[in-house]
């Protein structure tokens, strides 16, 4: 979030009021503290203390929705994550920030981010694919789902706003969501080579 | 990017630390950067039905400028252009309730009301009963069918000081909720910028605008409602604004206003009273008088350059809570 800091303020000037880079990295950088300083059991555990730590630092619309994401994931989390326990775990969140934001696909929102991202999550898990390949494709269909908010009419959110100006530029929060999950890609991938 | 600032983090910090020292026979800091809101100095009024409001910090005087007698008891300043998390907002609820519950004044801002409803729900769990009202003036937004809704703007300051006045009088939290809320029903507002502004931690302006474009329509960060039009005079500008205020509200002849004529920070007051003119003169071309005035920099959005026209239809309760005292650092009257 701090390389990408200013690409998403760049994104954000664009459609929104320029905060997003700010706030998120704000938020990841407490919660890399959190996760220094405090004992974690469980995955579930892991995931809660993002929640919380995201809700209390981020503000704006982000907090409470990643925040939502991420309780309702470490809710669906169970003790390993398979590729079946991935796609739980993105459902979850795609249902929290759903149920939150109350933006449908194609609004031009992190949900354009989240829901391919589930999908292909689960569409590994269905092909007896690996926990770490569910969440290479789930960061992958992330990243396209955000290239593809590009030519989308924003309907939710500040953007909304621009109606018709909104459409040519890509949605930050979608960006954030396909960097979260690629990052979350590149330490399943870390963790296998062990 | 050339500001009056130490550290674009400390910019919140920083700012409210000056304004309770300089208002200290007004109003307390929490002092806890985590839980950072602002306060009556005298703590909350037992028996009153305690107002808090709060948003994304840059649009000073609001909210902390209208803490005080008749108005706010607390107010929760977010990051920059960024709305409070839930912690502050049920801090500020908790040190505002004096046993008669608490009104949150939210603008309709995705992250206002997110934050906000989280909140009342944690409060609620410490015992203080919430209501909520979202203020959304902002006729610029036309359908709220494929957008967020109606921004909440400088009509915002208005619901603050008559539901205020409202509480100071004793009313119990349905009744100021109730107040709040038809304030809200008679009061739009829109804006321009004629400039875009620079958040200190983004370094540079947070939208362009080339030298001969205005932007009309615009929110409280200068993000855009209506169109882009080439600069006019401020006649012109002013009729565009009042015509789709008064429209909205359809204005009607023997209406009785209050007229708003709000600065976003960079316009010198002789523009505000030139706009404050026409939009008089046309709201008196429909018959309508207007009762009560107000120009100056009340919902600012840092350094930008506009304006925004704000009218409230009044009634003889809405006339008289609108007298009534208020003592805070951005609005004084009567006591």
């Amino acid at each position: 979030m701090r390389q990408n800091r200013m690409a998403l303020i760049d994104l954000d000037r664009a459609i929104g009021d320029g905060d997003h880079g700010e706030n998120m990295d704000r938020g990841f950088t407490a919660v890399l503290g959190k996760l220094q300083s405090t004992e974690t059991e469980t995955i579930g555990d892991v995931l809660a203390l993002v929640a919380k730590t995201l809700m209390s630092t981020v503000g704006g619309a982000a907090g409470p929705l990643y925040g939502t994401a991420y309780l309702r994931a470490s809710k669906a989390a169970g003790t390993t994550l398979d590729a079946a326990g991935v796609a739980d775990v993105l459902e979850a969140a795609l249902g929290g920030i759903v149920a939150r934001g109350k933006a449908d696909r194609e609004d031009k929102t992190m949900v354009d981010a989240w829901g391919p991202a589930s999908e292909a999550a689960r569409d590994v898990a269905r092909a007896g694919g690996s926990g770490v390949e569910a969440v290479q494709a789930a960061a992958e269909a992330a990243q396209a789902g955000a290239v593809a908010t590009e030519p989308l009419t924003a309907r939710k959110g500040r953007a909304s706003y621009l109606g018709a100006r909104s459409v040519g530029h890509r949605d930050p929060g979608a960006q954030s969501t396909a960097l979260l999950l690629d990052a979350a890609a590149a330490a399943a991938r870390e963790g296998e080579r062990g | 990017m050339k500001k009056l600032i130490n550290d674009p983090q400390a910019v919140v910090a920083e700012s409210v630390e000056g304004f309770v020292a300089a208002h200290a026979d007004l109003v307390v800091s929490s002092g806890d950067e985590e839980k950072l809101f602002v306060s009556r100095a005298g703590g909350a009024v037992s028996g009153k039905v305690g107002l808090v409001s709060g948003g994304g910090s840059g649009h000073e005087p609001l909210h902390a400028g209208f803490v005080g007698l008749g108005m706010l008891d607390a107010a929760v300043p977010g990051a920059v252009f960024t709305s409070p998390t839930p912690d502050p907002i049920v801090a500020a609820t908790v040190a505002a309730d004096g046993g008669a519950g608490v009104l949150h004044i939210v603008k309709n801002y995705t992250g206002d009301v997110l934050n906000f409803e989280t909140a009342a729900e944690l409060a609620e769990l410490e015992d203080v009963t919430v209501t909520s009202v979202i203020v959304d003036d902002d006729v610029a937004v036309q359908d709220s069918l494929y957008t967020a809704g109606r921004r909440g703007v400088a009509g915002t300051v208005l619901v603050e000081k008559i539901a205020g006045a409202a509480a100071e009088r004793g009313d119990d939290l349905e009744a100021v909720a109730a107040i709040a809320t038809r304030v809200n029903e008679n009061v739009r507002s829109m804006g321009v910028a004629l400039t875009a502004c620079t958040v200190p931690h983004a370094g540079k302006p947070s939208f362009d605008l080339a030298e001969d474009e205005i932007e009309i329509g615009i929110g409280i960060h200068g993000e855009p409602g209506r169109e882009r039009i080439p600069a006019a005079s401020a006649d012109e500008i002013t009729e565009r604004l009042l015509t789709a205020v008064a429209d909205d509200l359809q204005v009607a002849s023997g209406d009785r206003l209050v007229l708003l004529v709000n600065g976003m920070g960079g316009t010198p007051a002789s523009e505000l009273y030139i706009v404050y003119r026409q939009a008089r003169a046309l709201l008196e071309q429909r018959g309508a008088s207007v009762e009560r005035s107000l120009v100056g920099n009340y919902v600012t959005s840092l350094e930008m350059q506009g304006a925004s026209v704000t009218v409230l239809r009044l009634d003889d309760e809405l006339l008289s809570l609108y007298d009534a005292p208020v003592h805070t650092a951005a609005l004084r009257w009567g006591a």
